[in-house]
């Protein structure tokens, strides 16, 4: 490969960092919005924000990225720039994925522990940010961790909007050397570091939120003989991808255990 | 713009053909995917690193790298090689290669569920290798995990679109090709996606429901 | 202890059979980390034996047993199974560790029952029984479930056969885990704390059954058990473990009504 391909391959990396990096940011503030409103008091609240993260989560990702790129446009008349629809379409899905983990880990916060701030007559708004947020912050990191690692894959799919992603590069090499085995390889392997590079920080990260409110961190091993399957698939190895985490949880329509 | 009814009528021909070729792929990779899942998920509990390690190696790597890149590697790799694959036979080996590796995880898991006593009392009565998993382990760990590995078919569903990309005529390829002929993308790209969401949340709901009476009890 | 005036093996035809002694340990030495579960054991089982072990918790009792059912392997020392060496096969002389083959081999002899039964709860009490005979003894399915009611009728449960494990209770499985255990019909049965997870009112079917099994068979026996009434019916002889060694052995009679080390003593009036 020539120094003018590799140029072309770093470019590409950098927007998929930049595409990871502003998607993550968005599918944080949705999951947070929508995981917050899905323990909302009202039915009606709750059941609109259910209404989103069901749509999100049962959609294809690509199928909405073609029509971000190519119905609204026509529909609405305005076109995105390619970079922020690919970005849009990436916060939307993963934060409806996302949303469900902060629901789910707001509502295993002690009850109570609620009941102690209704007991300060804090509002909803103090207890969600002074109690529940602080308290359940720690428990979503390692599923977002996960979707993290599957937003990372999923924006190797702007490149077929056109968007000059890693996955651009590549193809633009392949037709230049007319040889696709050794590009591919060092594409994927790419891929496997960011992924790794992810997953590193995001441990780091645990570690920093577990030791905030006094939790040492769990040790992958320390699993109970006999424990339910749920248990299992929640404490297994937290090498990559815990299955729950990107299985029921990040990757499909599945239910929160 | 205008909503045209029309259009949509047009669309469903070919929409209906898609529909048959995506729930192919489903099949035939959902297939795959649960066989060579369990063939990882007990390669993982060899007794030897020799296999051991490469093969957890070899998961990481499939799972951590983007899907989209595999089906350009096997679609572009595999002729150089001098193996012909049709587009819907490769596009079938990629996806279900790359979610063998998340049912991976849920057999192991599963697995792992089973009480080490079983294991034991296998050992204890001499059982072989063979028979221990297939009479005793795996009956008891596959049932609980069922859920969860349809949980992996409807993700697996919703990722079939990008076999798109290496031409298989699946639901999104079909509207692709149908707003290419008529330049009406509007139509054929949104029945599709609600297609898939009227597909997928009913399954969702389904597995929910599966997991509540299969693992809880 | 080493008793040698026995030699019962008439029934089983194994040639390597040297003597009397059935079970030899001999300096095993077994840890968990740092901490020396087995300290340099030394002793042997003859032949059609009932040897009962007891001891605090923690003194190494079920370790024996689980070394015996190569569910573990000893760091040192070497183990004899009917004048086979259990984890290890000699090659050009020289001791190795053994490979599958053998160690299957030589397992063959020895039968356990567990704690906890572990009973398979996707077979039905006959296949439980029937299952291993046929795929490893190789029994026709015809032979394999002959054999299974007879050993449902010695345990009184003849009309348990169709159900499930999780349709019994605790002392009818446990009762099925030894029929289990003897259709393989072992030489030796191991039998640990098999009355320790089942509810008072359940523990004297269970030790009718075994009891049972001790006076009309001539099954070499290695038990664990807090029953000491029970050890007292059934044992030739008592060991006496305390932080990984046998501190003493002897005749039930004699260890149970005079003990000659004070550990013994400690232990017994806290059990008794």
């Amino acid at each position: 490969m020539t120094s003018g391909l590799w140029e072309l391959v770093l470019k590409g990396i950098w927007i998929t960092v930049q595409l990871t990096v502003f998607s993550s940011a968005l599918a944080l503030a949705v999951a947070f919005a929508f995981g917050i409103l899905r323990t909302h008091r009202l039915w009606i609240v709750r059941f609109l924000a259910g209404c989103y993260i069901e749509v999100f989560r049962g959609t294809s990702a690509l199928v909405f990225m073609f029509w971000i790129f190519f119905v609204l446009p026509l529909m609405f008349s305005y076109q995105l720039v390619p970079m922020w629809a690919a970005v849009l379409a990436l916060g939307l899905t993963y934060g409806a994925y996302g949303a469900e983990v902060v629901r789910g880990a707001l509502q295993a916060v002690a009850p109570a522990q609620r009941e102690a701030g209704v007991a300060l007559s804090f509002t909803r708004g103090q207890q969600l940010r002074k109690i529940l947020i602080p308290q359940a912050w720690p428990e979503m990191i390692p599923p977002f961790n996960n979707l993290s690692i599957e937003l990372l894959k999923g924006t190797a799919l702007v490149s077929i909007m056109g968007v000059g992603d890693t996955a651009f590069a590549a193809n633009l090499v392949r037709l230049a050397l007319q040889e696709s085995a050794e590009i591919y390889t060092y594409t994927l392997l790419i891929y496997f570091v960011l992924a790794f590079v992810i997953s590193r920080g995001m441990r780091a990260l645990e570690r920093k939120a577990k030791a905030g409110i006094g939790r040492p961190m769990e040790k992958p091993a320390a699993r109970k003989p006999g424990a339910g399957v749920l248990q299992m698939l929640k404490k297994v190895d937290g090498k990559a991808v815990d299955p729950q985490h990107a299985g029921t949880r990040a990757r499909s329509a599945g239910g929160d255990a | 713009m205008e909503w045209d009814w029309s259009a949509v009528d047009d669309f469903m021909p070919e929409f209906w053909d898609g529909v048959l070729t995506t729930l192919q792929v489903l099949a035939l990779g959902s297939l795959i995917s649960f066989g060579l899942g369990l063939v990882w998920a007990m390669a993982l509990r060899a007794r030897t690193r020799f296999i051991t390690w490469p093969v957890a190696l070899i998961n990481e790597f499939i799972r951590n790298t983007p899907l989209l890149i595999q089906l350009f590697f096997f679609f572009f790799v595999l002729p150089e090689w001098d193996v012909q694959f049709s587009t819907l036979t490769t596009g079938v080996l990629a996806i279900g290669l790359h979610y063998s590796t998340y049912t991976a995880q849920v057999y192991r898991a599963g697995i792992d569920g089973v009480p080490v006593g079983q294991w034991e009392a296998a050992t204890a009565l001499n059982l072989p290798r063979g028979r221990t998993w297939f009479a005793v382990i795996l009956p008891q760990a596959i049932r609980r995990v069922i859920p969860a590995l349809g949980n992996y078919v409807i993700s697996m569903l919703k990722d079939t679109p990008m076999l798109a990309v290496i031409g298989v005529l699946e639901m999104l390829q079909r509207a692709r090709q149908q707003g290419a002929e008529t330049f009406q993308f509007v139509e054929p790209i949104t029945v599709v996606g609600v297609a898939f969401i009227l597909i997928a949340y009913p399954a969702s709901v389904l597995m929910r429901f599966l997991e509540r009476r299969l693992v809880q009890q | 202890m080493s008793s040698s005036e026995h030699n019962e093996n008439s029934e089983h035809t194994n040639p390597a059979v040297d003597g009397s002694e059935l079970i030899k340990f001999d300096n095993v030495t077994k840890r968990f980390g740092s901490k020396v579960v087995l300290d340099n054991l030394c002793f042997d089982v003859s032949s059609g034996k009932h040897v009962t072990l007891i001891g605090p918790s923690g003194s190494g009792k079920t370790t024996i047993l689980r070394l015996l059912m190569t569910l573990m392997k000893p760091e040192e020392g070497t183990i004899k199974v009917g004048g086979h060496y259990l984890t290890h096969e000699e090659k050009g002389g020289k001791l190795v560790p053994a490979g599958e083959k053998h160690i299957r081999e030589v397992r063959k002899n020895i039968g356990m029952v567990f704690q906890q039964f572990n009973l398979f709860p996707n077979m039905k009490v006959l296949r439980n029984l029937t299952e291993a005979p046929v795929h490893v003894l190789g029994l026709s399915k015809e032979e394999a479930e002959q054999r299974a009611r007879e050993l449902l009728e010695l345990v009184g449960l003849t009309e348990h056969i169709d159900k499930y494990p999780s349709q019994l209770s605790g002392g009818q499985q446990q009762r099925v885990a030894i029929a289990r255990a003897l259709a393989m019909r072992p030489q030796v049965l191991l039998l640990d704390e098999v009355t320790s997870a089942l509810d008072p009112e359940l523990v004297a079917g269970v030790l009718d059954v075994l009891r049972d099994i001790a006076h009309t068979t001539d099954i070499t026996m290695l038990c664990v058990t807090h029953e000491m009434n029970f050890a007292r019916d059934i044992s030739d002889d008592v060991l006496m473990f305390d932080a990984g060694r046998v501190i003493e052995s002897g005749a039930p009679e004699k260890i149970f009504s005079d003990p000659e080390h004070e550990r013994t003593r400690e232990f017994l009036g806290a059990v008794l």
